[in-house]
């Protein structure tokens, strides 16, 4: 198929356009947060720095990034850990009853959120007894998550197959030392490609978080719903929206870094 | 992006161990026999025979936390939620009477109330579906196919970017976007049009712009696959450009587009904060479950409410399922 030089301005200008459409409210909320006025009206009155100076001192939202953090990293874990046992699972073996264990690993993420809050909420209430609390929230991100190291882990394995593991075995070496020295490293990357997403999926979750969370425990994505709607906290949550944009370039970076390295290594 | 090319690394970082010293295993016919030494009888080496020779045994070690967890935690809750459902509220003391009844049931499916939320919301999730698909196989395409490898490394970044921007940013940012003295009524207003407002116009915007890099990155992904030797064959055959995208492209990238779908629909099938914060007054399915689960605490309504999306999806998931779409999620 060879592209006409139309066709591919046009392709480009249109690839252009949707990106464009991408950034523009991106950027109003950057605008907004140094802006005087608080009901994000257009364009702005008027510049002033109050809103960053004072989102930095805000200690609600300071708190919230500690709890979205630590709920993300534990969440995180636990992903990693059953979400790499399940793809060698699913990707070694054939078994009974494979399809659907396969199909309950994408569920928490396929069925909507609210179905998901809803049925944890009432499991953890009525059937458990349990008060919710931060933990009930980690338990509930840990399930969505697996599914987000799971799909990378496997789309892994797929590829490198087990002959190194079997040239292993067959040169003496156990299981644990197999996976130590020549499962592992394969993996390496893809573990972190997983577990980025997995931190991410859950620093953002806010519809399973809302039904799932203890009063008191105050995400950071619950902190901005909270804010929103308030006059004179709407520009606050602008300036967090704005941090969060530009912090999310270290992931980023990171997972191209890991992908360039290895198209460098092929 | 195979690991292939490291795996000769790991392998030698294997293999520099320091060797045993041989032990010289003595061959049948007498002569020692220099080869590999044959390793300790330790319990770890134990286990590690017993589990190379037991297949199962290693299955069932990978399987038993995993489904302990997914099984405990979701498919419990789930079944719960779904029993429920056939539950009812006492309208006086707010209790949960264990009684079997279709009422709810029977209430969601003939309340005219419900009838038109259902066919709203699956209205919204079919219209951002479609929004996302045309818009994602341009870019996707000029990523895969027409963009210079260094090019389609930045799109990938600019696309990846507002991945990681918050959801509930990105709903914010449309809401001061769409509002009556936003940036879209200042650019629309001196061609004589004006914003959407808050409505349901709002909610489709603003839920297609949400799931959109959800679905370019399967598309994108699907399309990479695409070898470039069969467009050529294509075109070196006669083929043009129109005929070959329908022919060659589209038919390969179709799992990875279903894949793309199952994102938004699902997505949009089930949100009710996007709903609340760019609606206006329009509800959506979720927004029916969530103040049933809330202020009206009536949770067996919710739930039977909440089988409406259920189904929905269990039926699409099922519907795709034989296209492969499923591998590429």
């Amino acid at each position: 198929m060879r592209l006409s030089r139309l066709s591919r301005t046009t392709l480009a200008v249109v690839a252009g356009l949707i990106l464009v459409i991408v950034y523009v409210p991106l950027g109003v909320v950057l605008v907004n947060s140094f802006s005087t006025s608080t009901s994000l009206s257009w364009p702005p009155p008027g510049f002033t720095l109050e809103w960053w100076q004072r989102a930095f001192q805000s200690a609600g939202a300071m708190e919230a990034v500690g709890t979205s953090v630590f709920v993300a990293i534990i969440a995180t874990a636990v992903a990693l850990v059953l979400g790499t046992l399940i793809s060698f699972a699913l990707q070694r073996f054939d078994f009974f009853g494979r399809h659907t264990v396969n199909l309950l690993v994408i569920l928490p993420i396929a069925l909507p959120g609210i179905i998901t809050g809803i049925a944890l909420n009432n499991f953890f209430r009525t059937i458990m007894g349990v008060p919710l609390s931060i933990w009930t929230v980690v338990i509930a991100h840990a399930t969505f998550c697996i599914v987000t190291v799971f799909n990378n882990v496997i789309a892994r394995l797929r590829r490198t197959g087990t002959k190194l593991e079997e040239a292993s075995a067959d040169l003496g070496a156990g299981v644990w030392t197999t996976f130590r020295l020549v499962t592992f490293p394969q993996l390496r990357s893809a573990l972190l490609a997983g577990g980025l997403l997995a931190f991410a999926l859950s620093f953002d979750e806010i519809i399973v978080t809302t039904f799932t969370a203890g009063s008191g425990v105050t995400t950071l994505p619950i902190f901005i719903l909270n804010n929103m709607f308030r006059p004179n906290q709407a520009p606050i949550v602008s300036v967090i929206a704005v941090v969060l944009v530009l912090v999310s370039i270290i992931p980023i970076w990171l997972a191209q870094r890991l992908s360039g390295d290895e198209q460098q290594r092929r | 992006m195979t690991m292939n090319a490291t795996a000769p690394a790991s392998a030698r970082g294997a293999a520099s161990d320091p060797p045993e010293p041989d032990r010289a295993d003595t061959a049948p016919g007498g002569a020692p026999r220099r080869g590999i030494p044959r390793p300790k009888a330790t319990p770890a080496r134990r286990a590690s025979v017993f589990l190379t020779a037991h297949p199962r045994v290693r299955l069932g070690f990978l399987l038993a936390a995993p489904l302990f967890w997914l099984g405990l935690v979701y498919v419990v809750a789930l079944a719960a939620l779904l029993v429920t459902a056939f539950w009812s509220v006492n309208s006086f003391t707010g209790e949960i009477t264990t009684e079997w009844t279709l009422d709810n049931i029977i209430t969601v499916l003939t309340g005219s109330l419900y009838q038109t939320v259902t066919f709203r919301t699956i209205g919204v999730a079919l219209l951002v579906t479609i929004i996302d698909v045309a818009l994602a196989l341009p870019i996707a395409f000029y990523m895969a196919k027409v963009a210079s490898p260094r090019a389609r490394r930045l799109l990938v970044i600019a696309v990846l970017m507002p991945l990681w921007a918050s959801y509930l940013v990105k709903a914010y940012a449309w809401r001061s976007v769409l509002s009556q003295d936003g940036i879209l009524e200042w650019v629309l207003a001196p061609f004589g049009l004006h914003t959407p407002g808050y409505g349901l116009p709002a909610t489709v915007i603003t839920l297609s712009y949400l799931w959109l890099p959800y679905v370019i990155l399967p598309i994108f992904a699907g399309l990479e696959r695409v070898p470039d030797s069969l467009l050529e064959a294509s075109a070196d055959l006669g083929g043009k450009t129109w005929p070959t995208i329908r022919h060659v492209v589209l038919p390969m990238a179709l799992p990875a587009i279903i894949a793309g779908t199952i994102f938004s629909f699902s997505l949009s099938l089930g949100d009710y904060i996007t709903v609340n914060i760019v609606g206006g007054a329009s509800q959506m399915l979720g927004n029916l479950v969530y103040t049933n689960v809330g202020a009206a605490n009536n949770l067996p309504l919710a739930a039977a409410i909440a089988l409406i999306p259920i189904a929905i999806i269990f039926g699409y998931l099922a519907l795709v399922r034989r296209t492969g779409a499923l591998d590429n999620l």
